[in-house]
Formats: structure tokens, sequence, C-alpha cells
């Protein structure tokens, strides 16, 4: 990854390219899991990203492996816009040995502590507080490092959302509470969950900027993650960052989302994030159709390999159970 | 062996708390990784409620500080600080508050090492008071440690002695697993001892004989341990039963070796706790007792805890929820038979 974090391509379209160049790969990696679940040919609890890929992969362009990212169990996409290598990501999404975690973790706890995705958590809400003590470590040593924790509109409602907030602005501490309000916690509105129209509202509580931003759009995502990423960087302290979008399958894998309107998934489809920005990059953006067509090669190349890497990695050996538990 | 050893005769005699106190302020010289957080914890703040951190953050700086109430973020902010190494130091205030912060330490501290194939560590260590001291009721009085050592991934200790507090929360602190540090209230300001050189550490999950005997052994931790020496010692004195008295001191995990050593030669075992009797500690130890010494045995293990209700706020009712002396002394008679 590039250390030369916040020098950003000075062209425009050289920064929405590297935006589709992580999306796609998001995208292409989200749609070939779900075709390998649906067939039968893995198995694992899958908690689909399609439809959030723009704001990882736009906030990625402001870190270097230095910084730090905590996500949550639908966590594909900013998993791999932090840059955990593809194969050992998907072989711990099937359970393999050769995962990231050996095997141990699986697709709801993905940790690859070298590219600075520090923890998954498949507790709602759970990221927050941890995210706060890995900013306290960085800021007693000096260091220039950043930490980003992703989680949904639903776990702004529990409370370790608020205790970890107020005790981020208290520290000032270099975090960036990135919430991806994908409109629903699990198989509820967020209408339904909280009487006030947007989560960045609840900033002002705690003492720090709160922005909500429409997530699915390039370069305004790109442009409200550097805000955020450079104030923490700067020793200004946290931001709550609200990034808007929609989550095109559901809860989890396989639910039958009768509880989204079908008007509004329909809407929203249509409007697809990944496709639009590969329109605009080769319509508008003057990035020719044929540089564009390469790149997707090589995403497809590398997503296939890593998955026949994943697929081909034995189960771990029933001897490793026992080790990890303690040091 | 009769008497308490007390190791090392070299520095003036400290209490519990003092002995805390020192060993913070050991761990904060020795390592810079060591940082120590919690609700009013600083000087400004008072050092903390019973002074255990009285000091520190007028020579540690930063590196010791207050938090708001907010058990959640107090141990996740420990979580994240040891993920990325260092070792914090998160002081809960009281036992009962840990429920609080249940996600963060049972979801997360135990499992993160586990969890990330052994990828991230989780090196912290969690302070907290617990026991019944007079008057502080239901929700500030309870022994808990039971639920954190039926957690894999941590290690729970509960020392009885100034000696033990000091060099087994060090051991805790330069410890690279998760440790729950349990501080027995009512042994805070009691008997004091020596508390050995500076930087002394005892081993996490070693077992101390405070008596030795021939005829019947108590196992057990914290304040039923002190009670169950002085029994003991009477019951010998008075009555020439020669009893062996053995202080877990580390709850997870817990000197097997030792235990069924003893046991297997004295052929009779009372076990201790404050904690309530049902589902505690002391039915492990018994469980692991019966599978390896079943056809040895002179009498079934006794178990000596609390009442199985929450702990009650009026005198006469906080007599009759925990066993005491007067419990564990029946119970070692009716187990010599």
């Amino acid at each position: 990854m590039d250390k030369s974090v916040g020098r950003q391509p000075e062209n425009e379209n050289e920064i929405l390219l590297r935006i589709y160049e992580t999306a796609e790969k998001i995208r292409y990696s989200d749609e070939r899991l779900r075709t390998m679940l649906m067939s039968g040919q893995v198995r694992f609890n899958y908690y689909s990203v399609r439809g959030q890929e723009i704001i990882p992969s736009a906030t990625a362009l402001w870190l270097s492996s230095e910084d730090y990212v905590i996500t949550t169990y639908r966590g594909l996409h900013d998993q791999i816009a932090k840059g955990v290598p593809l194969d050992v990501l998907f072989a711990e999404y099937m359970g393999k040995a050769t995962g990231a975690c050996k095997g141990k973790g699986g697709p709801m706890h993905v940790t690859h502590a070298a590219s600075g995705l520090l923890v998954t958590t498949g507790i709602v809400g759970g990221g927050l507080p941890i995210a706060n003590g890995v900013a306290l470590a960085a800021k007693l040593r000096n260091e220039d490092r950043v930490t980003v924790v992703n989680f949904g509109d639903g776990a702004s409602n529990i409370g370790a959302f608020h205790e970890a907030l107020n005790l981020a602005a208290v520290w000032e501490l270099p975090v960036v509470f990135l919430c991806q309000n994908n409109l629903y916690g699990e198989h509820t509105a967020v209408e339904l969950s909280m009487a006030i129209p947007s989560i960045s509202e609840r900033a002002l509580a705690y003492g720090m900027p709160g922005v909500t931003v429409d997530g699915n759009d390039p370069l305004a995502m790109h442009t409200a993650a550097g805000t955020a990423i450079s104030r923490a960087r700067d020793g200004s302290g946290p931001t709550l960052l609200e990034a808007r979008t929609f989550r095109f399958f559901g809860h989890s894998f396989g639910d039958d989302d009768a509880y989204m309107p079908g008007e509004q998934k329909a809407r929203a489809m249509a409007d697809d994030p990944v496709p639009k920005l590969r329109t605009r990059l080769v319509a508008d953006g003057g990035i020719g159709h044929e540089r564009v067509e390469q790149l997707e090669e090589c995403i497809r190349a590398e997503v296939d390999d890593a998955l026949a890497f994943a697929l081909a990695s034995d189960y771990p050996e029933p001897t490793e159970l026992a080790a990890d538990v303690y040091a | 062996m009769s008497t308490p050893e007390l190791t090392g005769d070299v520095s003036p005699q400290q209490n519990f708390a003092t002995a805390i106190n020192m060993a913070l302020d050991e761990a904060l010289a020795e390592d810079p990784a060591v940082i120590v957080f919690g609700e009013d914890v600083a000087d400004p703040q008072g050092g903390g409620v019973t002074k255990c951190t009285q000091g520190l953050s007028t020579k540690y700086g930063p590196r010791v500080r207050s938090t708001p109430i907010s058990e959640q973020a107090i141990v996740g902010a420990a979580v994240g600080a040891a993920i990325v190494g260092m070792r914090p130091v998160a002081e809960i205030m009281l036992m009962n508050f840990m429920a609080v912060a249940m996600d963060q330490i049972v979801n997360h501290a135990a499992k993160l090492r586990f969890m990330s194939g052994g990828q991230t560590g989780v090196p912290l260590t969690i302070r907290t008071m617990a026991g019944v001291v007079g008057g502080n009721g239901a929700q500030h009085s309870d022994m808990v440690e039971a639920w954190f050592a039926h957690s894999p991934g941590l290690k729970v200790v509960v020392p009885s002695r100034p000696d033990d507090a000091k060099g087994l929360l060090l051991s805790c602190i330069f410890d690279d697993d998760p440790c729950i540090f349990v501080e027995t209230l009512s042994l805070y300001f009691g008997t004091k001892g020596s508390v050995g050189e500076s930087g002394q550490r005892i081993p996490i999950g070693r077992a101390r004989i405070l008596k030795s005997g021939t005829d019947l052994t108590v196992v057990g931790y914290g304040k039923p341990i002190v009670e169950a020496l002085s029994v003991a010692e009477r019951l010998e004195r008075e009555e020439g039963c020669s009893i062996e008295v053995i202080d877990l001191r580390t709850v997870s995990p817990w000197d097997e070796g030792v235990v069924l050593d003893s046991v297997g030669r004295s052929k009779r075992a009372v076990l201790v706790h404050e904690a309530v009797q049902r589902f505690g500690v002391g039915a492990e130890v018994a469980a692991r007792i019966h599978e390896e010494l079943f056809g040895e045995l002179e009498a079934p293990v006794a178990r000596v805890g609390s009442a199985f209700t929450p702990v009650p706020y009026a005198p006469t009712l906080e007599a009759a929820y925990v066993a005491g002396t007067p419990g564990i002394e029946a119970a070692i008679r009716n187990t010599l038979g």
C-alpha cells in the first residue's frame, strides 16, 4: 500500500479510477462468493456488502498499512480495501488452515494485522470501544496512525457507541467513527429504530464534528473521509462520519428481504454505484475503455486465483484447536 | 509451616492496598507500555476510591488517567491498546460493574488471540474489588470469578495476602493473556506483611500451601481461605487435627498438581470460597478431585460457599449469607467424620 498518506492523485479521474479498482474488486469478490454459496460449493455465514463498495474504496486512499481499520461481520469490503491479501482472506472465509487466522476466526472474525485490519467483530457495536484503545496507544507513543472503525446504523443505538464516542472526544483520540448507514439494522428500517433523521446528529452530544455524506458518491465520500482522517491525523480528535448507502441483498445471505419495500430496493439497484462509476470513468472521465477493461481483467484473475487457492487449501488439523487460547 | 511464611524481609510491612499501589508503580516504572486507567484513578480525583492508584498520575502523567463512568469504554480501550502492544491495567471499581462490560471481556478480550489465529494477543489486566464487607448490599458485593473462569482465554487471580497481591499483580500485568485480578475488599486494610523485593513476581497458576497437614485438605482462595487457616490452626492446637490449607491464589488456571497431591495424601477435602456455592469454582475443583481420586477418598468432597441468594443488606442477613468461620469449621468436622 502507498505509504505516502494524504498525497492524493492530482487528477480527479485518477482518484476515481483508484476508487473503481477497489470497488470493482469488492463487487466481483462478493458476486463470486454469493455464486459459490448458492451452488453449495462453499458454506459460511455471509453478510453481503454489495451496494456499499464505494465507502471503504474512497476512504482507503487516505490510509496506509500503518493505519488501523476495525470492522464488523459485514466486512468484506473493508477488509479488501484495507489491503488484506485475497488468498488468505478467502481461505479464512472458508475456514482453511491457510486463512489469515488459520481458519479459527471465520468471516465474522477476520484479523490481518500486517495490513492493519485489526479486528472484525461479530458483535454489533463491539468495535467502537476497541478503536479508542488502539488510538490511545498511537497517541501515547506519538505515532502517526489513524484508526477508522466501521459499523452500521444499528450499532449507533447500542450503549457501546455512546460510551466510545464520549471517551474519544474527552481524550481527543485519532479515531474516525465511520457509520455505514445502509438503512436497515438486521430487518428493521432505520426510521423505526431512531427518532432523529440522521445518525451524524449524535456527534453534537459528544462534542465532535458529525457529517453525513452520500457514501455511494465516490468524490463526496473521498472528500469527507479525507477531512475526517486528516483531522484525526493532525491531532484535532475524532469525527462521526455517516455514509449513507444501501445493501442489495438483505441482512444475511439467504434472507428473503420481504421487510424491504421492493420499490426501494429496485431503485437502489438501478443506481448501483459500481457500474455507475465505471460509466462515469469511461464516458466522462477520459479514462480509456481499454484501460478499464484491462484493469477488470486483472481484478478477475486476482480474485479467481485467490478463490482457487482457498478452495484447494486444507482445513486445519484438529490438534490446532488447543492452540492460541492462551499465549 | 504452621503460620503463613512471608517471603523476604526487606521492605516495611504493607497492607493489601499499598501492595497493589507498589505493584502498579513498579510496573509503570519498568515498562512504558504499561498504562493505567479507570474511574477516579488519577490524583485530582483522589487516586482511586481505595487509594490504590494514589500518586501514580502525578508520577507518570498521561499514562495514568481517570475515565468517565463507562465500563464498556474502559475495557474496550484496554482491549484496543493491548492488541497493539500496550499492557493496560484497567480498573473496574467493583466486580458487579464487570457485568456492564461483559461483551468486551468475554467476546473480545478472551477471544481475540484465538479468533485471530494468534496474531493479536490481549495482554491486559482488569483490577476489580469484590466481596462482602458490611452493608454494601446486592449490587456492590458479588464475587463472580466463576463467570470468568468459565471463559476460555481469560486468567483469573484472587490473592488473599499483600505479598501475593503484589507479586501476582506484577505477573498479570506482564502476562501475555488477559487477566482478571480480583481484590477482596474486606482484606484491603487487614493483615500487613512484607511484600518482598522490588519487581518480585509470583507465578500465575501456582497455589500456596499456607499450612501443611495430613488429615484433611482445605482448598480455597480469598477471605474464606484466611478464615480456614485460623480454624485449622485452632483445631490443631486444641484437638490435634492436622489440616493442610491451600490457597489457590489463581482460580484459572488452578494448580491441580498441588491440590491432587495433597488430597491424595489426606484423602479428605473441603473447598471454600465466598462466591455462592452453586455452580461455583468449588464444583469444578470437587469434580476434578472425584475424577482423579474417587477410589481413595475417605469422605465425599465438601463445598463451602455463600447462600444462593443475592448479597443481602441487613447485618443479620449478611451474616447468614456467608458461610464464615462457623460454616468452614462445620464442614471440616463433618468431613473428618
